[in-house]
């Protein structure tokens, strides 16, 4: 067993340990935790299919900031586990289906006659300073680029879809403006103005 | 070098990069206690006063002392903090502090991994570092610490985004995403005049704002908040747990200068025309960065937290979109001076 | 116009230019740092540190139990019981100041009719367990016969302003 299959079945296994976690443990934090070394043992099973681009962007983008919000919401929430568990047994045979599905259709990849993995030719190893990054935007740019931009334009329209979704305006409710805020300026506050120290004498009762 | 590799055969890449490793944490460990000392003896001299000068000559023996301390003192793990991830916190904090230094460029050749995407390796590692930060705040079972991490998960979701935008600035301008590709496409007749921050400057600026609130440090530094939560994420640590925490910021503070050296202010290069570039020319401008961290510290007050999310969301990230478009258009002009 | 002003004024982030202006200059201000145990900042002879019970030139303690100092302290921190003497004067049997509670702030001896409880400049002393800082009669006494000599000299320096 060479040196890159010993590391490839290390992460695999962590990957899959990681991944059963995510569903079983109790704790939603755990849970949401054990995703990001998901992840990052994704990310380095990726690596090892000089995929290195895909790779950094998967922990950049989901370790870095989606999981990041993910956590954010999932600590801040009260959750009760016993409600979560209520509708285990009603949702297990949809799921059991599911799965079932699931398992044929790798099963039709990895075993099958006519899209076996013999079928495909080897990638060829490139060398050192082939840069996937320059080839995978170049392909984005040119010949997928437009449903690189379908893709974007969803994106946005799910974003502020999103936004319009949830943005509820209430009128009764107060609340500040921080651009206001840091707009005020010390002419707009404060007013210097410029008296005797003293009252001029025989001016006025003392005390 | 022959004999020792004769020696240990096929174990030898393992020795050599493990040496190389130690080559360059030391130096930063090094450099993290002293940048501690600096840190109090200029925010000391900009409030009129002199700082610690009883440790050793002019209190040179002051890092040394407070890291005995902190080696001394017990780890006092809370009652209802989760144990493990209460011991990993800074363990991932200092990791991402430390393992982004693999793709730095000292020197023309001196860089321990030369990567093609250098770049996206060193963002992508320090944007694991906010989890020490929620993991702390999360397994110390503790109010405030929970505060602290709350505020620092939303604080680095916000400025990752106006960071990674200005460095899509330093990327159009260099064509790669290696860090020394990046130096040598600074080079130029100008000298200093010939590098990234001209042509980049709102970027620039966004990087430097972008970077002190990444590292946490004032006048961004909601997570720690002394006046407010106390010390934040990390109010039950003490002994070396804490110091594992100080290292880390530290250490990232020192990073995210020698970054912004790297991307704007030409690495390795000499700053006058003809003079040979070289590591002493990026320790003086990583020193200069470090400087202006220690005086933003000393000048501003904290920022409110809504301020922040303000400024990271509805300030930086249109301008350096606007930015990116003039730089864009800006290139395709013969006005264009930087190639 | 002014909007306009305001607009480059904040993007070129003006105001916090002028703050590292403000703290940069005093970078290089001459320190007023006083290093404590080898210098000293001069101390008013209306210091309030160390409290001390005054005697008469012949030897007799000048305290003789009014308690208006114990009346007065707002932190409770004098404890006094009197009995009458043979000669039959009163004089305190116990005078207590807890220097934990004190706060120093001058008020016994401002009450204080024959000015027998005092404050001196002294501000160097510490405890080592914990009942260290209750001070009696007998220490209070000791320090006044110690320092005398300053507490008159400090006295006699204010007298006119009283």
């Amino acid at each position: 067993m060479s040196f890159q299959t010993a590391i490839f079945y290390a992460f695999a296994a962590i990957l899959l340990f990681a991944a059963l976690r995510v569903i079983t443990a109790r704790n939603p934090v755990h849970s949401a935790l054990f995703l990001v070394l998901a992840f990052v043992t994704a990310a380095g099973l990726w690596m090892l299919l000089e995929a290195e681009f895909l790779a950094i962007v998967l922990v950049l983008v989901y370790v870095g900031a989606v999981m990041v919000l993910f956590l954010f919401v999932v600590m801040m929430l009260d959750i009760n586990l016993d409600r979560l568990r209520e509708g285990y047994w009603d949702y297990l045979v949809p799921a059991l289906v599911v799965a079932g599905v699931m398992v044929l259709e790798m099963a039709t990849i990895l075993l099958g006659r006519y899209f076996s993995l013999e079928g495909m030719p080897r990638p060829s190893p490139r060398p050192a300073d082939y840069s996937n990054t320059r080839e995978l935007g170049r392909l984005v740019y040119t010949e997928y680029v437009y449903p690189f931009e379908v893709a974007a334009v969803l994106l946005l329209v799910a974003i502020v879809a999103a936004i319009a979704l949830t943005l509820r305006a209430r009128k009764d409710s107060k609340f500040q403006d921080p651009a206001r805020q840091v707009k005020v300026k010390r002419a707009d506050r404060v007013r210097l103005v410029s008296m005797p120290a003293e009252k001029p004498a025989g001016g006025g009762k003392e005390g | 070098m022959d004999f020792f590799q004769q020696l240990l055969g096929p174990a030898w890449p393992l020795v050599w990069t493990t040496l190389k490793i130690v080559a360059i944490v030391l130096p930063i460990m090094g450099a993290v206690a002293y940048l501690t000392l600096a840190e109090r003896k200029v925010i000391g001299y900009i409030q009129v006063r002199i700082g610690p000068n009883r440790v050793g000559p002019r209190g040179l023996l002051q890092p040394i002392a407070d890291a005995l301390k902190l080696l001394t003192k017990e780890i006092i793990i809370p009652a209802g903090a989760n144990r493990f991830l209460f011991l990993l916190a800074p363990v991932i904090s200092i990791m991402a502090a430390l393992a982004a230094w693999a793709v730095i460029p000292f020197d023309a050749h001196l860089v321990l991994a030369d990567v093609n995407a250098g770049l996206l390796y060193v963002l992508a590692i320090t944007s694991m570092g906010v989890y020490g930060v929620i993991i702390a705040g999360w397994a110390s079972n503790s109010k405030y610490a929970f505060l602290g991490g709350l505020r620092s998960a939303a604080q680095i979701v916000a400025y990752e985004i106006a960071m990674g935008f200005a460095l899509v600035g330093v990327l159009m301008m260099s064509n790669s995403l290696n860090l020394g590709d990046i130096v040598r496409a600074q080079e130029g007749r100008a000298g200093l005049l010939s590098w990234n921050w001209i042509p980049l400057f709102p970027m620039f600026v966004v990087y430097v704002i972008s970077a002190v609130a990444e590292t946490n440090r004032a006048p961004f530094d909601v997570a720690e908040g002394e006046s407010e939560i106390v010390a934040g994420f990390h109010v039950e640590y003490s002994g070396m747990a804490f110091a594992i925490f100080f290292l880390a910021e530290y250490a990232n503070m020192i990073l995210v200068s020698t970054l912004a050296a790297i991307m704007f202010l030409g690495g390795w290069l000499s700053p006058v025309p003809g003079l040979p570039g070289g590591v002493h020319w990026l320790l003086l401008k990583v020193v200069f960065g470090l400087f202006f961290f220690l005086w933003f510290r000393a000048t501003f007050p904290r920022y409110r937290y809504d301020q922040i999310m303000r400024l990271g969301w509805k300030v930086f990230i249109p301008v350096t979109l606007v930015w990116l478009l003039v730089v864009g258009v800006w290139m395709r002009t013969p006005l264009w001076l930087w190639n | 116009m002014n909007a306009i002003r305001e607009f480059f004024r904040t993007f070129l982030l003006f105001e916090l230019l002028r703050g590292m202006a403000l703290t940069g200059r005093h970078l290089f201000a001459r320190k007023i740092t006083i290093q404590y145990p080898d210098e000293k900042t001069p101390q008013s002879p209306r210091f309030r540190g160390l409290h001390a019970l005054r005697r008469y030139p012949n030897g007799e303690e000048r305290c003789i139990a009014c308690k208006l100092c114990e009346a007065v302290c707002p932190a409770l921190a004098i404890t006094i019981e009197s009995e009458q003497r043979t000669d039959g004067t009163r004089r305190t049997t116990r005078y207590e100041i807890d220097l934990t509670k004190c706060i120093f702030c001058g008020f016994c001896e401002e009450s204080c009719p024959v000015d027998s409880i005092v404050e001196t400049r002294l501000f160097e002393y510490h405890g080592e367990r914990r009942g260290d800082l209750v001070y009696t009669k007998e220490m209070l006494l000791a320090i006044g016969d110690r320092y005398e000599r300053q507490i008159a000299s400090d006295r006699a320096a204010d007298a006119a302003y009283r």
